[in-house]
């Protein structure tokens, strides 16, 4: 599979060569440059679980010249917005998002994570009054983009690493 | 000018609004020692101390009473709304509509801040957790300034620097004066790296040394903290420790004759007794700046909120 999605979502044609992993979408979006084995994580940020009645690929572990080896997710029938696919950016900073219309690419854009992330991520402090019951949701301030850094709003405790270990 | 509604972290302070605080102080500061004040008639602080605490908790009582205004007190949290499982959210909001201001402590990291998205008057954060404790570093910067210099000042930091959130606000706000700041403590209780990171990012001099007497004779200030015995797991490696940092009138011998001592108490056993009767010690001074500093914050979030 290569990294150009535009090559990518041409209809496949009964002679195509049997390399293609998976079938491109006809409508839907295709969220490249995942870096590998974050793919399930896309989903969950997208609050896309096994009781899902949307058609999702996911491809994990591809050859990619930009990031070594890369994932894929292609979702059909649903074209992610803006805010949902900046929450990607979390853990996949170098995905790009395609939205494709009648099997062609009709917007094609980066990942941007936005000032302020609510109620996706929570807190690594335990002691943490987010972390509690009280009628708040987590509020992690993005103070570095790539490799992104957070800081909880209310305890400023800060969150690099294994971001996607405290997706709520 | 100070233009805050809450008082949460001294990372929210410039230095010129720490500057109004501190001048505001000292104009109060008669008044701290007893000369009559009606400024806050008809005022009302509330207490939400959700932990012990003495100095804190009566000194913002005093700062509130000898202005003239009342104090109302959660009190302890067994039989309140709290031991109901009522959230600190409704709590604030309920008492915020019978007070001025809210001064809250708490023992989780945040609930000052959550606190003052859901009151309706001014909170103070009077220590979150292991989080921030902005009153302390005020008047800690007030007994400085009043009794040294904030300008040029050489200053050391002693103890536990690794969990003590009083030096970590206390160096962050020195940073601002551009003090020249010495870290002393034991290897396993040594200032967090990405606060010392912080601080040469703002072109502070930071040094450290585990030998107290290697900085004796070139300081400003001493600001002695207390080693926590549960930090170490081995008795005897705290008994080294503690004993490797407490100070005797002997070992001021060499200091500067302006040297002062501070110290946020209560201590334990890291100064000696006799320290009090030289001319260095200010650590009961420091404790009584806690009064005007907090009725100049009181003045301000309420004038600000009226």
């Amino acid at each position: 599979m290569r990294d150009n999605p535009r090559l990518e979502e041409k209809p496949r044609k009964d002679d195509e060569p049997k390399g293609q992993k998976v079938r491109p979408i006809n409508n839907g979006t295709v969220i490249d440059h995942i870096a590998g084995g974050q793919a399930l994580n896309v989903l969950k940020i997208l609050g896309i679980s096994g009781a899902t009645d949307a058609m999702v690929s996911v491809v994990m572990n591809v050859d990619s010249r930009k990031l070594g080896r890369k994932d894929i997710v292609k979702v059909e029938d649903r074209e992610l917005l803006e805010e949902e696919v900046n929450r990607i950016a979390l853990i996949a900073p170098d995905a790009s998002i395609n939205i494709i219309r009648d099997c062609k690419v009709i917007e094609k854009r980066k990942v941007d994570l936005p000032d302020e992330i609510v109620g996706v991520v929570r807190c690594q402090n335990p002691n943490c009054i987010s972390n509690t019951l009280e009628p708040i949701k987590s509020r992690m301030l993005v103070k570095v983009k790539n490799p992104v850094l957070l800081r909880c709003l209310y305890c400023e405790q800060p969150l690099t690493e294994r971001i996607a270990e405290y997706l709520i | 000018m100070f233009m805050k509604r809450h008082v949460l972290s001294m990372r929210e302070f410039s230095r010129e609004e720490i500057d109004s605080v501190l001048d505001l102080a000292a104009s109060l500061e008669p008044y701290a020692r007893g000369k009559k004040s009606d400024m806050m008639a008809g005022r009302i602080l509330a207490l939400l101390f959700f932990e012990p605490s003495t100095r804190t908790r009566m000194s913002f009582e005093t700062a509130m009473k000898r202005l003239g205004g009342g104090v109302i007190n959660l009190g302890p949290a067994e039989g309140s709304s709290i031991s109901k499982g009522e959230s600190l959210a409704d709590t604030v909001r309920v008492i915020g509509g019978y007070a001025d201001v809210l001064v809250i402590r708490h023992p989780k990291e945040g609930s000052a801040r959550l606190a003052s998205q859901f009151s309706p008057v001014p909170v103070i954060n009077a220590g979150d957790g292991a989080g921030h404790h902005p009153t302390q570093t005020l008047l800690d910067l007030y007994t400085i300034k009043k009794e040294s210099r904030l300008e040029n000042l050489s200053i050391a930091l002693v103890g536990d620097l690794k969990y003590g959130r009083t030096v970590h606000s206390l160096a962050y706000a020195l940073s601002l004066y551009g003090a020249d700041i010495t870290l002393v403590s034991p290897p396993g209780l040594k200032m967090p790296e990405s606060i010392k990171a912080d601080l040469s990012g703002k072109g502070t001099a930071v040094r450290e040394t585990s030998d107290l007497g290697e900085v004796i004779n070139n300081v400003d200030v001493l600001y002695m903290t207390r080693i926590q015995r549960e930090r170490f797991p081995d008795p005897v490696e705290y008994k080294k420790v503690a004993s490797s940092y407490r100070i005797t009138p002997e070992f001021l011998a060499e200091a500067r004759k302006n040297l002062i001592i501070m110290h946020p108490l209560p201590r334990v056993d890291e100064i000696a007794p006799a320290v009090d009767r030289t001319g260095h010690a200010r650590y009961f001074e420091q404790s009584f700046y806690g009064v005007p500093v907090r009725m100049a914050l009181l003045r301000m979030l309420i004038e600000e909120g009226a």
